[in-house]
């Protein structure tokens, strides 16, 4: 599991890569967290477009980080989410917390 | 009388997180021989990490104990996997199980049960406040596979 942070225009975007369980969670929360303290973005987009796997701990990823931006006003997208992610997400009910962007190649 | 499994693997292993990927990874190759679809192998796995998650996080949480897997493959292509731990077990596995209910802090997102529930086609879990908790759950897969079985 690796993250990669870009910022453009006011936008924090955390391309997220690998798989994502209770494990790896702990050390992506970290860095997103920090450059996005650091940033304080108006909107902090998780792009799960590299995500092979996620449990549980993907979506307690994207809640903890909707509480974060909160904090001074900003937003969450969940960019190129898998399709075979978008149950788990739905699950949560996480689609009222935030805006998300299904994966552009799966779309047809 | 019990129907005997047409094969079966059992594993245990300590309550570490990095056993997290390794539990889904083992239990997919053992599904593997059921030959399921992409989405189905998904579902288990995705399951399964939450039930050993679940013995990481809140049965073992202030140490380190056992976590032990038995998958068990019956007639008509059922696939049962038993998680258990010997933990400090739910005081209350109804409201445990309530989606977004969760004692384990901000980060979690209170799902586990409900993803298991969801993405298996049954789920039992039984378990005694200082003795443990054991989490069944079973997954029926679709097609044949290349034994018959």
């Amino acid at each position: 599991m690796a993250v990669q942070l870009q910022m453009k225009q006011g936008e924090l975007i955390a391309f997220l890569d690998g798989e994502i369980d209770h494990h790896c969670a702990r050390e992506l929360r970290e860095e997103i967290d920090s450059a996005a303290s650091r940033t304080q973005p108006r909107v902090l987009t998780l792009d799960f477009s590299g995500v092979q796997f996620m449990d549980s701990s993907g979506v307690g990823l994207i809640m903890g980080r909707y509480r974060l931006v909160s904090e001074w006003g900003g937003e969450i997208c969940v960019a190129n989410l898998p399709r075979r992610l978008e149950r788990l997400v739905s699950l949560a009910g996480i689609r009222d917390l935030c805006t998300i962007i299904r994966s552009k190649e799966e779309e047809q | 009388m019990k129907t005997p499994a047409l094969n079966e693997m059992k594993l245990s292993f300590p309550s570490s997180s990095a056993n997290e990927s390794f539990a889904r990874a083992a239990v997919s190759a053992f599904a593997a021989q059921l030959d399921p679809t992409v989405d189905e192998l998904s579902d288990i796995r995705t399951a399964v990490s939450e039930a050993v998650t679940n013995c990481i996080v809140h049965a073992y949480r202030d140490t380190i104990g056992e976590v032990t897997l038995l998958v068990r493959l019956f007639e008509g292509r059922r696939l049962v996997i038993q998680v258990k731990d010997r933990g400090c077990g739910i005081e209350d596995v109804e409201k445990a199980m309530e989606p977004l209910y969760t004692t384990g802090g901000e980060e979690r997102a209170g799902l586990g049960f409900a993803v298991m529930e969801s993405f298996m086609n049954r789920l039992h879990v039984t378990s005694r406040p200082g003795r443990g908790t054991t989490v069944t759950m079973e997954k029926r897969l679709s097609g044949r596979c290349a034994h018959g079985c």
